[in-house]
């Protein structure tokens, strides 16, 4: 156990740190927008720049291995070996920097290096560095009203007629499809074949014809999600990734980057503070809610909790770092993170007491209604990539090595 | 940066547990719990030459100078292996002597229980419930101690105790040895039968004082609480597996019960709460010898929120077992009765949370 950098590390702290003073400037930092991370849009990678200015920077940081550290040079990446340290040490200069940092979002995380593994080289050279830019955003057309849980079971089909595929069908709960240049998506192809062996993986362009996207209005009250409907949208035939029925294969190496996207504690964290710094304000006869002595225990409960989910994260990386296994403290901490979410938004919630009452963006809330929102919001954390029985599924077959769920 | 344990720690771990596995399985464990003082001294001496008593202690006193973190590896294997004897009170203590001015008695005694040729107890806590060095009601007057201390680890077969109490400059610490004068030592029937506890009453007896203030005994007792939270974590670890174990062996309506949701998800929740709450315990294990600021208030928050765990886990632990869970013969009320003593000793959670809502100036 040792908590402090080494000294290569801290040396290449220092070099990032000098990169960023030298290629991002006050002027740059005064010209960014602000980007709020408590909403959903600014979470998923929205308010991000995406300018000339940034994308010129964002080259730079590229050629000298900042960022996409896992995507080859010759496709618009960084190509470092994995360091797990290094890149949180990249992580938190060009955070305290305000520079703009990797695009979020599916795209990048979650397509890029899924054709750099399956793709075509034709593919990857289109997409790839676009995506990584930010100058392509893509959305991710998987769950369907009947197939959720249970993705394989997917309806939504796509015919070869001459050179174009035919595509008819529904996706649901799809981030970001109104602003969305692309999709990428699992369509079945092969209905006469077993479930996983009929379907193909599809790169959609959604400004064909036939696809009509419809924003899902959420508990919160924003549209974060859209329901989009296929009626005969025709993609060329070279659409597809990997061969046709083999999408689930394709997806799989997907689907392996979501997790590790919503498995931190970073909102449980800034909600924790902001609900210590809010008891201490708020008062209840004439006492600061943080003197309650059933609310100082559970905040103290709760906080516990927190440092094991920021801790366990501290050990993931140094397992990665050593090209270990993490067994089950990797694969708990989707569950555990999101459950923690909901403890921690549920007290600020008990804290705010009647001002809970107040509506996101009310001015007269001592919070302007944030807490409400993240309380809802847990629901987008815990739902989305796999919900809570899912991983439940995962942590017990897979962690404690009981037998797998009867399945078609 | 690494956060993880050590290749000398991972083996030092890995040793402790085979000699637990080899030399006492839960048949010793309930001979030993079934006899009169709870204690075995074969096996005692058997950890001694593995080195296991002399820990933390300096190189210069016969010891392996190692830190807190390495003895919470082995409160952790003594956890899963629920095994019973002194080691509790004789950690704090020894923490607590480690901690005092006197070098004399450090001399003196170090080296004997680095070798376990001496049992070391610590005498803290009073009225069945008051840690606190400052509110502490036991005395000295000249080099006689009177007071009672109503729960000593092992006082019966301690060699030495190594008492808190205060004098007219306020509190600090002192030795009292085994068979001195107005020591009175009366064993209680506990829930746990692997760690036993004795009511100790001082009536003038002679004392050496080691220690002024209250620094040494917050060190023992932050030192007890993490022992304790890493015996929190062995024990809750332990039922998980046994559990995991016994889903996939016991067969209900045709089928294996861990093929049943009910089962698997139950299962899958006590594995999502306690995993993560070993990074806890190793940080605030670290803590104790590199994070002075954050080491006290972390051993509260760990220690709460692993007994809280481990209560929990065992539960769900004893209910996936079914009636076997709730039999005399079966083993489950061996972590059961551990996760009691753990949740109660050095303060219950709610006690330990308020304390870390104090230190945390809140």
């Amino acid at each position: 156990m040792n908590l402090s950098y080494s000294q290569e590390y801290q040396d290449f702290r220092e070099e990032v740190r000098a990169f960023l003073e030298e290629n991002w400037t006050d002027a740059d930092r005064a010209s960014a927008p602000e980007v709020d991370l408590q909403t959903v849009r600014g979470a998923m990678g929205g308010g991000i720049r995406k300018d000339a200015r940034a994308t010129e920077f964002r080259k730079k940081a590229i050629e000298r291995g900042y960022m996409y550290r896992g995507i080859p040079k010759k496709y618009g990446g960084g190509e470092q070996p994995p360091d797990p340290l290094k890149a949180t040490i990249i992580a938190e200069e060009f955070r305290r920097a305000k520079a703009p940092f990797e695009i979020m979002g599916q795209g990048p995380s979650m397509l890029a290096p899924t054709l750099v593994e399956k793709g075509t080289e034709e593919q990857r050279q289109k997409y790839v560095e676009p995506t990584l830019l930010g100058h392509i955003l893509w959305c991710q057309g998987y769950s369907e009203p009947g197939a959720g849980s249970d993705l394989a079971s997917l309806r939504t089909s796509a015919v070869l007629d001459g050179d174009h595929w035919v595509i008819n069908g529904q996706k649901i709960w799809t981030s970001n499809a109104q602003e969305a240049d692309m999709m990428f998506a699992l369509i079945r192809t092969e209905p006469d074949k077993p479930q996983h062996e009929g379907i193909t993986y599809f790169l959609i362009d959604m400004k064909t014809p036939g696809i009509d996207v419809r924003p899902l209005r959420q508990m919160t009250g924003e549209a974060d999600f859209n329901e989009v409907f296929f009626d005969n949208a025709r993609v060329p035939v070279d659409s597809i990734v990997g061969n046709r029925g083999e999408g689930w294969q394709v997806s799989r190496s997907t689907l392996k980057h979501e997790r590790a996207l919503i498995g931190n504690a970073s909102l449980a964290r800034r909600t924790f503070d902001g609900l210590v710094a809010m008891a201490q304000v708020i008062e209840v006869r004439g006492e600061p809610m943080i003197k309650d002595p059933v609310i100082r225990d559970r905040i103290a409960a709760v906080e516990a909790d927190l440092l094991a989910a920021e801790y366990n994260g501290y050990r993931l990386l140094t397992l990665g770092a050593k090209n270990q296994d993490a067994g089950l403290a990797g694969m708990v901490p989707k569950l555990h993170s999101t459950n923690l979410v909901y403890k921690v938004t549920k007290l600020a919630m008990d804290i705010l007491s009647d001002r809970g009452l107040c509506a996101p963006g009310e001015p007269s809330a001592p919070d302007m209604g944030g807490f409400s929102t993240a309380y809802m919001w847990y629901w987008g954390m815990a739902l989305g990539g796999g919900a809570p029985n899912i991983q439940r599924n995962i942590i017990g077959e897979r962690g404690l090595g009981l037998p797998r769920d009867v399945r078609k | 940066m690494d956060f993880g344990l050590t290749e000398d720690q991972i083996l030092l771990k890995d040793t402790v547990h085979r000699f637990l596995e080899a030399e006492c399985p839960t048949t010793r464990v309930r001979a030993i719990m079934e006899s009169d003082d709870g204690h075995d001294q074969q096996l005692w001496q058997g950890l001694a030459e593995l080195g296991m008593h002399g820990l933390i202690i300096p190189a210069e006193h016969g010891g392996a100078e190692l830190e807190v973190l390495d003895l919470a590896l082995i409160a952790e294997e003594r956890g899963w292996a629920a095994t019973p004897g002194p080691f509790l009170g004789s950690s704090m203590a020894t923490a607590a002597l480690l901690a005092a001015d006197d070098q004399d008695a450090k001399s003196e005694w170090l080296p004997k229980l680095a070798t376990g040729a001496a049992i070391p107890t610590f005498a803290c806590g009073e009225k069945v419930g008051e840690w606190d060095a400052d509110r502490l009601e036991a005395t000295v007057e000249g080099d006689r101690l009177s007071g009672e201390k109503p729960l000593v680890p092992f006082a019966g077969v301690s060699d030495l105790l190594v008492v808190a109490a205060r004098d007219s400059d306020g509190p600090g610490l002192w030795l009292v040895e085994r068979g001195a004068s107005g020591v009175e030592v009366t064993s209680i029937r506990g829930n746990d039968m692997t760690r036993r506890l004795d009511s100790v009453r001082f009536d003038g007896a002679p004392a050496r004082k080691v220690a002024a203030g209250r620094a040494a005994i917050d060190r023992a007792r932050d030192v007890g609480l993490v022992l304790i939270a890493a015996d929190c974590y062995g024990g809750a670890n332990r039922c998980l597996r046994m559990t995991a174990d016994y889903a996939v062996t016991r067969e209900q309506f045709g089928q294996v019960i861990g093929s049943f949701q009910g089962v698997k998800h139950q299962l899958a929740n006590m594995a999502t709460d306690l995993e993560p709450s070993l990074s806890l315990l190793w940080y605030t294990a670290h803590a104790m010898d590199h994070i002075q600021d954050k080491a006290a208030r972390h051993a509260a928050l760990a220690k709460a929120h692993l007994a809280d765990l481990y209560d929990s886990t065992v539960r769900y632990a004893i209910e996936l077992h079914g009636g076997i869970g709730f039999t005399w013969e079966f083993d489950l009320h061996l972590w059961f009765r551990r996760a009691l003593f753990n949740r109660s000793y050095l303060g219950g959670s709610t006690y330990q949370r308020r304390r870390a809502a104090e230190l945390g100036d809140w």
